[in-house]
């Protein structure tokens, strides 16, 4: 039995505190007053400029549009007016991303350890599924990591909801009522057109259900799972079996219509047909990652005797070739679009290439040639620094990517790594610890039951 | 013209013939060969071969995959003759490297994977018109056969082997 050390539970809740705090300060340094964005602005402007003034400047296009169509009815429009408004419509417009900047950050943490969580699932429930003889020794360290789960994604929608009724629309910029009210100066056509499937109620039920799913699957993966340890028969291994295969099918559509409603709603007009696969990729990549530096963790505190360099590098082995697959996804999106160079489609890239060049490149090199590099030679995968090493790359990058995903709709040109979000990956990184290390502490770390565990302990590369 | 002698142990199983070569190590006999229907899976390490150098080879060919792509690519489609495609005229590699990325991969791997198999085949002595240097043709089918160089003691080593399980021990005149 594994027990959680003082030292490791001190440090989870130092992050959470920590992280708090400067989640405390993100938000209470976020509301700037119309003076104080119209100063700020003079400022960057008279410095040269912030990076990306043209994206700020050309991002209010649509009100300006709405605008010019009202001045045109009344008909005595002149241009001096309309200047004062374009301009007051900027800072208005840099004053809402500057506070959507913590709700953001906070989103993209929260999801980002969720997201680990529900990949070891995933994974999990394929080793079940698919009989596999190498992992049964990790089957508890993957259950311990699902245990994050259910707080997580409920941690996540509640961020979305509350962004759209507590806050201003601060994420999810379809939520706001106006939007599709046709008697709106603010009245979007396409958003009006998808309000069907994108309203909060309908959202909040889908992402309960989805909830609901994945933590019933889990519920009962464990519940077989210890049962198993002391049965007599196989039977809760069929059981088990039976409910990866059915979890699976209904993971695969969930999770999809979750990358849509979660992430790529942030950018209502835009959409991509592969952009399930691809938040799966990265989850998947993140959640083996994970599984191998928990592993690790708990080896180098001699626990799991029964895993040695072999299962590690198999674990390394998923982590090199999910690596290769998330940057055939992020590739195949991005070669579609750039040369289709359909305006509504390509806008997504052109923001990122302008506002987001060194994150959005940046997280290529670290998903993909670092991995490659790295993880390539078959001695390397065996030995744990290494894997460690290569692996901390591979969360951060994706960690990147998650943040690509969204900032741009949210905050964009004004973003950077700074206080709230570092203080929001703190905070997740704190309660993901403490629910996963609580967890780990529950059961053996051995399934001593399950009929292929003397396969696993025996396998051999 | 000098004429060595080997003895042939056949074995039914793998298991068995994995046990049989670990205990013939340890008496510190030399192996000079096994053939077997299947790649059985430990056996190089059994034997004590040296690790395979086919993935440094595959990487180098690869990498001279990728570069043919490019250069190939670069004379088609900028130099040679400029196409506009899809509204993106090529006057520019690397602006129009998305587009050639695909290609870049596929030669990269169709490299590795053509000159990999025909090192390995080049490596293990196997050309086109070759007679086959199978001694037993049972060993195609269901039969497992280690050759082992004789040097005196012979009827040791055929004690040792018929312990291990070989259902068949023949001295054979191995002429080179």
């Amino acid at each position: 039995m594994y027990t959680f050390s003082n030292k490791l539970k001190t440090f989870s809740f130092t992050l959470m505190i920590l992280g708090a705090l400067g989640v405390g300060y993100g938000f209470m340094t976020s509301h700037l007053s119309f003076d104080e964005v119209e100063t700020l602005l003079a400022e960057e402007a008279h410095h040269g400029g912030g990076h990306g003034e043209e994206a700020a400047h050309a991002a209010p296009t649509h009100d300006e549009h709405t605008k010019a169509n009202t001045h045109g009815e009344t008909a005595h429009a002149s241009s001096e007016d309309h200047h004062v408004d374009a301009h007051k419509k900027h800072i208005e417009h840099v004053q809402h991303q500057i506070a959507n900047r913590p709700w953001s950050a906070l989103y993209v943490a929260a999801f980002f350890f969720m997201m680990i969580a529900l990949g070891v699932l995933a994974f999990y429930a394929i080793q079940i599924a698919s009989q596999a003889g190498w992992s049964p020794v990790l089957f508890r360290v993957m259950e311990g990591i699902t245990a994050y789960l259910l707080p997580g994604a409920l941690i996540v929608l509640a961020i979305a909801v509350a962004s759209g009724t507590i806050g201003h629309y601060n994420i999810f910029i379809w939520m706001d009522p106006e939007l599709s009210n046709p008697d709106s100066p603010h009245f979007d056509k396409l958003i009006a057109g998808k309000s069907g499937w994108l309203n909060i109620g309908w959202f909040a039920v889908r992402g309960l259900i989805f909830i609901a799913g994945w933590s019933l699957y889990r519920h009962f993966a464990r519940k077989f799972s210890i049962a198993q340890d002391t049965a007599e028969d196989n039977s809760n291994f069929k059981k088990s079996f039976r409910i990866a295969a059915a979890f699976l099918v209904f993971f695969i559509y969930s999770e999809s219509i979750m990358s849509w409603d979660w992430i790529m709603s942030v950018d209502p007009h835009w959409f991509s047909t592969l952009f399930g696969w691809y938040v799966f990729a990265s989850m998947f990549v993140s959640g083996i990652t994970v599984i191998a530096l928990v592993t690790i963790y708990l080896k180098s505190k001699n626990y799991l005797e029964f895993v040695n360099e072999n299962h590690l590098h198999d674990v390394a082995k998923f982590m090199f070739a999910i690596s290769i697959f998330w940057t055939y996804l992020w590739f195949s999106q991005f070669m579609l679009i750039w040369y289709s160079n359909i305006p509504e489609e390509v806008t997504y890239f052109v923001t990122r290439f302008q506002d987001y060049q060194l994150p959005f490149l940046g997280m290529v090199v670290m998903n993909f040639v670092f991995p490659l590099l790295l993880l390539m030679n078959a001695d390397y995968k065996r030995i744990p620094w290494f894997v460690v090493m290569a692996g901390l790359v591979i969360l951060c990058g994706h960690y990147i990517d998650i943040f690509n995903m969204i900032m741009p709709a949210t905050v964009g040109d004004r973003w950077f790594i700074g206080i709230p979000e570092i203080a929001s990956v703190l905070l997740f990184a704190g309660l993901f610890i403490f629910v996963v290390f609580t967890a780990l502490t529950k059961a053996p770390l051995l399934v001593k039951g399950y009929p292929f565990r003397k396969e696993s302990e025996d396998f051999h590369y | 013209m000098e004429a060595s002698k080997v003895i042939h142990a056949i074995y039914t199983d793998d298991d068995v013939l994995m046990s049989a070569v670990k205990k013939v190590k340890a008496e510190r006999f030399h192996i000079e060969e096994i053939y077997t229907p299947f790649p059985v899976h430990g056996l190089d390490k059994a034997m004590g071969l040296a690790p395979t150098r086919i993935a440094i080879t595959a990487f180098i060919y690869g990498l001279i995959g990728l570069t043919v792509a490019t250069v190939m690519m670069n004379f088609i489609m900028i130099e040679d003759w400029p196409q506009n495609i899809g509204g993106k005229p090529s006057f520019s590699y690397i602006e129009n490297m998305p587009a050639f990325v695909p290609i870049m991969f596929e030669l990269t791997v169709f490299f590795a994977a053509h000159l990999m198999v025909l090192t390995f085949y080049l490596r293990s002595r196997m050309w086109p018109f070759k007679s086959a240097e199978n001694p037993d043709p049972r060993t195609t089918d269901d039969h497992f056969l280690m050759e082992i160089a004789v040097n005196g003691n012979e009827e040791g080593l055929k004690s040792l082997l018929a312990e291990t399980g070989a259902v068949e021990i023949n001295l054979v005149d191995k002429a080179h």
